[in-house]
């Protein structure tokens, strides 16, 4: 049993996707919380694909891809913050159209390269066996300063998620709380972008704060739970892959997906089986 | 006596309407202000001005005689109705906190006064027992008291309440009377914007009549007069030989002759 359990992480790769997988898990679901609370995963799936033509343009320059992502991110996250914030275009309908433009532009010039199939399927869909050590110092960095971020900007991003309001009256700038999680998250996913793609992130993003939002009753409890989810189906994630030899990403994802499902029939209160239960009782 | 609260030939613009027209008005320290005017007249418009939610075009807002944005909490607000989501994440008590992040800023943690702030909140409105419970699991009647427990939370110098007595029933309406004279005693002043004609003439020591401009303030004997009200109500105030008919209901229906099944709120006897 024990070898079984550390047989895989003998290989040099799969030590550095392990530690991969757990901060991806960890600042994904953390931050995560916030884009279920504000109904913001039609967004950050947008922004995931939109780094899209960065990492084509970072390629065809000879430049660091992640650096290109990162740019490309945060250029469309301060779009859609501009088009919406003066009304003049409905918040989906702006992330609608970045969103297929940005997709279209990657593909047009990630097609005008060489290699298009292998090179869409790893950025689509994460190659986390391929995380370099040069990798995951820049993942390590970028996700610590992400949870830094959240921890000390903890009462201004709850105020502004709940009580835009009273923030304003309290003097508070929520607009600029809103821009400042709009880059938090373009980071989260250039984080990801190697363990889970463009095309998985939003899941990692949404589901493990989805099933905490089941089980717990306080934002700091829900961030706690959701953290657990995510580095749990991070590990056990990694395992499937391993011995199942399938996609990473994708086993990453369906784990946390499981989760979300037992959750959802079993949660103490809030489980479908659950009330159904009050229900009989009650009848 | 210094005025506690100055607005300042007050205009403020909806996409180019009028929604107040150069409203002037002086509060003094600890007066209790009921707001009174017919629907769309700029109630919670002058509210908004109040705590800086909308920029008037012309005139100013003075607390103390200094901007609202200079000072820690000087002017809490409650709206009519909160729009929150009521599924989030936070519990009574957090909530109520959230009264005193203004004292609080970015990262300083509660200390001993803003978690005895909290609870003497909770106390005056009577919810101390709910202070765990999430705000999804409230009827409405508990979460509007959880809202004003807030106010009362950021220990301001000044509390706006719009609208409190709609919706409520005759025990709540009394138990918030009963708020009323207790910060009557604790010196803070209260402008609270009503249907209610009644309760603003025989509950509060001033009155303001308003339908974007300020037609009438003072103390309710003067203000709610025959002229005024005519004034600030047009075709929606019946006069009956001594009595005055507003209707609050419908508006647009005092002149088809129905006006006794529609008015709810407000008769008022003419002096």
């Amino acid at each position: 049993m024990i070898d079984w359990l550390t047989e895989p992480f003998a290989l040099g790769f799969m030590q550095r996707a392990l530690v991969a997988a757990v901060v991806v898990g960890l600042v994904c679901s953390v931050l995560g919380c916030y884009v279920v609370l504000r109904s913001m995963a039609f967004l950050g799936d947008a922004l995931a694909h939109a780094v899209l033509p960065g990492i084509a343009l970072a390629y065809l320059a000879g430049v660091d891809l992640l650096a290109g992502a990162l740019v490309a991110a945060l250029l469309v996250a301060l779009g859609i913050g501009f088009l919406t914030r003066h009304g003049a275009v409905r918040e989906d309908t702006a992330i609608g159209i970045l969103f297929a433009a940005a997709l279209s532009l990657g593909v047009l010039l990630i097609s005008s390269t060489g290699s298009y199939a292998t090179d869409l399927t790893h950025i689509l869909f994460g190659d986390v066996l391929g995380v370099s050590a040069t990798d995951l110092w820049l993942t390590g960095g970028l996700a610590a300063a992400v949870l830094l971020a959240v921890a000390l900007l903890y009462r201004e991003l709850l105020l502004a998620s709940f009580d835009p309001l009273l923030a304003h009256t309290l003097g508070r700038r929520p607009g600029l709380v809103l821009l400042v999680l709009l880059v938090l998250l373009a980071l989260t996913i250039v984080v990801s972008l190697q363990t889970v793609g463009v095309g998985l992130v939003a899941a990692l993003l949404v589901t493990p704060g989805a099933t905490a939002s089941l089980l717990t009753r306080r934002l700091p409890t829900m961030m706690a739970v959701a953290a657990v989810v995510g580095v749990v189906s991070s590990v056990v994630g990694l395992y499937l892959s391993y011995y199942l030899d399938v996609a990473s990403g994708a086993a990453i994802v369906l784990t946390a997906t499981a989760c979300f499902v037992v959750a959802f029939f079993l949660a103490p209160h809030r489980g479908l089986l659950w009330r159904r239960l009050g229900e009989a009782r009650a009848g | 006596m210094t005025d506690m609260l100055a607005l300042e030939d007050l205009t403020v613009r909806y996409n180019g309407h009028p929604a107040l027209e150069s409203v002037t008005l002086h509060v003094p320290h600890g007066a209790q202000v009921a707001i009174v005017g017919p629907n769309g007249a700029g109630k919670s418009t002058l509210f908004k001005a109040m705590v800086g939610l909308l920029r008037p075009q012309h005139g100013r807002v003075l607390v103390h005689g200094r901007p609202p944005g200079d000072q820690t909490d000087p002017v809490a607000y409650v709206p009519q109705r909160e729009e929150i989501d009521w599924r989030f994440p936070v519990t009574v008590a957090d909530v109520v906190m959230m009264g005193r992040y203004g004292r609080l800023g970015a990262l300083r943690r509660p200390q001993a006064a803003d978690r005895e702030a909290v609870a003497r909140a909770l106390d005056e409105l009577s919810i101390a027992d709910l202070a765990r419970r999430s705000i999804g699991e409230l009827s409405g009647g508990q979460q509007h008291r959880v809202f004003l427990a807030r106010a009362l939370a950021q220990e301001p110098h000044v509390l706006l309440l719009d609208e409190p007595f709609t919706g409520v029933d005759a025990s709540a309406k009394e138990a918030l009377l009963g708020l009323l004279e207790v910060l009557r005693g604790e010196d803070i002043t209260v402008l609270v914007s009503t249907h209610d004609m009644n309760t603003a003439a025989t509950r509060f020591e001033l009155a303001a009549l308003l339908n974007s401009r300020l037609i009438a303030y003072g103390p309710p004997a003067e203000v709610f007069t025959a002229a005024h009200i005519g004034e600030a109500y047009g075709g929606q105030a019946l006069f009956v030989g001594d009595m005055v008919v507003v209707d609050q209901c419908c508006p647009g229906h005092v002149g088809d002759g129905v006006a006794h099944r529609h008015s709810h709120a407000g008769e008022e006897q003419a002096p």
